[in-house]
């Protein structure tokens, strides 16, 4: 937990300047940081940071739509882009308040924030940020916040396709092979660890979902580790 | 996917062949063979999952009459114009071109379980080595005193999709202004348990846009009925004075139908009606009767391989069986299907086979972007289906969360389809 704390307090320090001309307007980076948490679930800021289920968000002010290199977007996402939209505070305001009403089609499976407030501090943080990815170290703490923390013995286990592969047939009913989404997000292609870590999440109560949260109830930790092998494959 | 045959006859035939010795198939290839009867939730899944896992390993054929299935689930939401007709109609081309399955329309008329054949309506003959019945639901002959299905058309049940389906909507469309529409709703067990309900918050969604004085009358032979509390909280706060429902107290078992007057006599109470919708008492498609493997009105089954009690050889899926703690749900139908798949593919083909999960989930949808849910996981014991697990929606939930219900139950009916058609 100690780690957020720094960023935040470096943050501060360089956006005082601006913070006096308008805090309400640009929000509290450090409340900010706190809000970040939600967004890192998918998304990493640093130097060299992954792609992860969301593309990094490095320099996001005033990077055009879709732009990540080697990131697979939604349709939705590269036809914005290559109609030439370009990240702003407004859109990304927008974006975050409810992303599927602000561009259909996309594929970031978050409800939003409805408090003007903490969308602004959020922000904050992430303009910060973003613009100085080198500040971050790259070693950033993996287990904060919604990254719930799951023993790196769970993580290292390595799961049987085919089992996975019987297993999946269950959740096909509602999350789609093909990657494609409405309604219900895409598991397809994920990182194995956060496909894990997303599924303990569940299964520790965590992560709010009655649905998701009795599927993951009942699986063991080998048959989690199965499915996530077998989801990643499906998306090569 | 697709699937290369004769790429296929060359590899994992010949293994299959040894593994199965003793089954009678043989006497024109060397392949397995399972004979499908049914192309809906249960029968449209075991056919697309046999063909892909077995990789051209079971010669696969579908019998179903229809060329386009119509799903019942969402016809709710189509008879209150939330999906028009084309959005829930589904085609059999997928599972033919890509998948390999013998797609053939026309009805199984007989099955003769000794020498394994099945015989259909232009007198053609399939023989099978493992056979799945999925033929969903029939009308148990006599059970609403002055309806038949003859009478259909007067009175739609709309409890299978398509043609009936269009019909309710059209009268109910029809209705003079501050009519009365009338449900009688089935006795337990029946197909999907919130379905009568949802369909009558569609109804009165409808009704509030074009009719608003009119009335929703419901005959109701049961007690409690599936997530009660929640479409009467929604009935009150979306629809308030227009749905009464007579439950058994109120004589809503003790019905009689009169399709030519259009009357209904509910506990000797005679009402005129503008539309009435008689969702009658339920039991396993008739193919089931045919084939002997029923007892009582429904098709008894081993949880874990869904095979039949009566017959080794026949997997009974979906609405048609006697199974212990599912509901007769789309969704337990697809469940139930990939249990089955994999059952028989080890028997087939000696694939390996793993421990039986099942599971549902189902949605209604009460008012505009108001969606509730009831869901549960289950296990096969020697006895039944036994529930494991299980939620529900809560009375009072916020908007924002029934919103996101319901858009999950469109994510839902995207995947299903897809899970099922290819
Ligand atoms: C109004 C309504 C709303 C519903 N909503 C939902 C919902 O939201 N979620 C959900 O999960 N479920 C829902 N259901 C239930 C769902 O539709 C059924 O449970 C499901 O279709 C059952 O699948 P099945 O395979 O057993 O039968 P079906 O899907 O009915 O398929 C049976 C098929 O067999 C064919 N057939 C029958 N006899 C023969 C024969 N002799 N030869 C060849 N073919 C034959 C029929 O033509 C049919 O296509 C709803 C049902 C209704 C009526
Ligand atoms: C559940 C995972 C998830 C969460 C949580 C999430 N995102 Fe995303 N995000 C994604 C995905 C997936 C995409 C790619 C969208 C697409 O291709 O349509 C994305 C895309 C974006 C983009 C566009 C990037 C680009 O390259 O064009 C921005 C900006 C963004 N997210 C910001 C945020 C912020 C800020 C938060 C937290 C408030 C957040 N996201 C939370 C998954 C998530
Ligand atoms: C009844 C429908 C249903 C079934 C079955 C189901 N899921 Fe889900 N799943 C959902 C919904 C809805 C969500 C979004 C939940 C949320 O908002 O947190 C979800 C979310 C997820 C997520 C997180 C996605 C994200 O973007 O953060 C993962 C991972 C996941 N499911 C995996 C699975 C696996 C693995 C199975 C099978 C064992 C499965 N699901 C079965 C409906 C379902």
């Amino acid at each position: 937990m100690a780690a957020p704390r720094i960023f935040a307090a470096l943050a501060v320090t360089l956006l005082a300047p601006a913070l006096s001309a308008g805090a309400s307007e640009f929000g509290d980076v450090e409340r900010g940081a706190e809000y970040w948490k939600q967004c890192r679930t998918c998304h990493r800021i640093g130097p060299n940071a992954s792609n992860k289920v969301g593309p990094n968000l490095n320099f996001i002010f005033g990077r055009p739509f879709g732009a990540a290199e080697g990131y697979r977007y939604s349709k939705a996402m590269l036809a914005a882009g290559e109609a030439g939209r370009v990240w702003d505070l407004d859109q990304l305001d927008a974006y975050i308040t409810d992303p599927r009403d602000f561009l259909k089609g996309t594929k970031m499976t978050f409800k939003g924030i409805q408090n003007p407030q903490e969308r602004a501090d959020v922000l904050a943080w992430l303009r910060e940020n973003s613009d100085n990815p080198q500040n971050i170290p790259e070693a950033a703490p993996t287990a904060i916040g919604t990254d719930h923390s799951v023993d790196p013995a769970i993580l290292a286990i390595v799961g049987d396709p085919e089992y996975g592969e019987y297993l999946s047939s269950e959740c096909l009913t509602c999350h789609r092979a093909d990657g494609e989404m409405e309604g219900i997000p895409s598991v397809t292609g994920w990182p194995e660890e956060d496909f894990v870590i997303a599924m303990h999440a569940y299964k520790d109560k965590v992560r709010e979902h009655p649905v998701m949260q009795m599927m993951a109830g009942r699986l063991s930790n080998d048959e989690i580790a199965s499915l996530a092998t077998y989801f990643r494959a499906l998306g090569e | 996917m697709k699937l290369n045959r004769r790429h296929f006859i060359g590899s994992s035939a010949a293994a299959t062949a040894a593994l199965a010795a003793p089954t009678v198939w043989g006497d024109n290839h060397g392949k397995p063979r399972v004979v499908v009867i049914g192309g809906g939730a249960g029968g449209a899944t075991v056919a697309r999952y046999l063909a892909k896992d077995s990789k051209g390993g079971i010669e696969v054929t579908l019998v179903e009459p229809s060329r386009k299935y119509y799903t019942c689930f969402f016809s709710n939401l189509y008879i209150a114009g939330f999906r028009d007709l084309a959005s829930i109609g589904h085609s059999y081309g997928t599972l033919a071109s890509d998948y390999g399955i013998n797609v053939i329309h026309e009805f199984a008329i007989g099955i003769d379980r000794d020498t394994k054949r099945v015989t259909l309506s232009s007198g053609s003959v399939l023989p099978y080595d493992r056979l799945v019945l999925a033929p969903g639901i029939d009308f148990v002959d006599g059970a609403m005193p002055g309806w038949d299905v003859t009478a259909q058309n007067a009175m739609p049940h709309a409890y299978k999709g398509g043609s009936q389906t269009e019909l309710l909507k059209r009268q109910i469309e029809a209705m003079p202004e501050g009519g009365l529409f009338c449900m009688i709703a089935p006795p337990n067990p029946f197909r999907c348990p919130p379905g009568p309900y949802e369909r009558i918050s569609m109804i009165a969604h409808k009704l509030s846009e074009v009719n608003p004085t009119a009335k929703i009358l419901i005959a109701d032979p049961k007690e409690k009925y599936s997530k009660q509390a929640l479409f009467e909280e929604g009935w009150q706060a979306h629809y308030a004075g227009m749905i009464d429902r007579l439950g058994p107290d109120f004589g809503g078992g003790n019905v009689r139908v009169n399709p030519r007057d259009m009357t209904v006599d509910i506990d000797g109470e005679v009402n005129k009606v503008d539309v009435c919708n008689v969702i009658p008492a339920q039991k396993a498609g008739r193919v089931c009767e045919m084939a002997g493997v029923t007892e009582g009105n429904w098709a008894p089954v081993v949880p874990a391989t869904m095979q039949s009690r009566v017959d080794e050889n026949i997997h009974v899926l979906g609405d048609a069986t006697n199974q212990g703690d599912m509901p007769k749900s789309g969704f337990a139908a697809n469940s139930q299907a990939k249990v089955a798949a994999m059952a028989i593919r080890g028997a087939l083909t000696g694939s390996k086979v793993f421990p039986a999960k099942f599971t549902n989930t189902c949605w209604s949808l009460i008012s505009t972007d108001n969606g509730v849910k009831v869901g549960a996981t289950y296990e096969a014991t020697e006895e039944k289906i036994a529930k494991v697990d299980g939620f529900i929606s809560q009375t009072g939930e916020d908007a924002e969360l029934r919103k996101a219900t319901f858009e999950e139950s469109v994510g839902w009916y995207s995947g299903i389809t897809t899970d099922m058609f290819g």
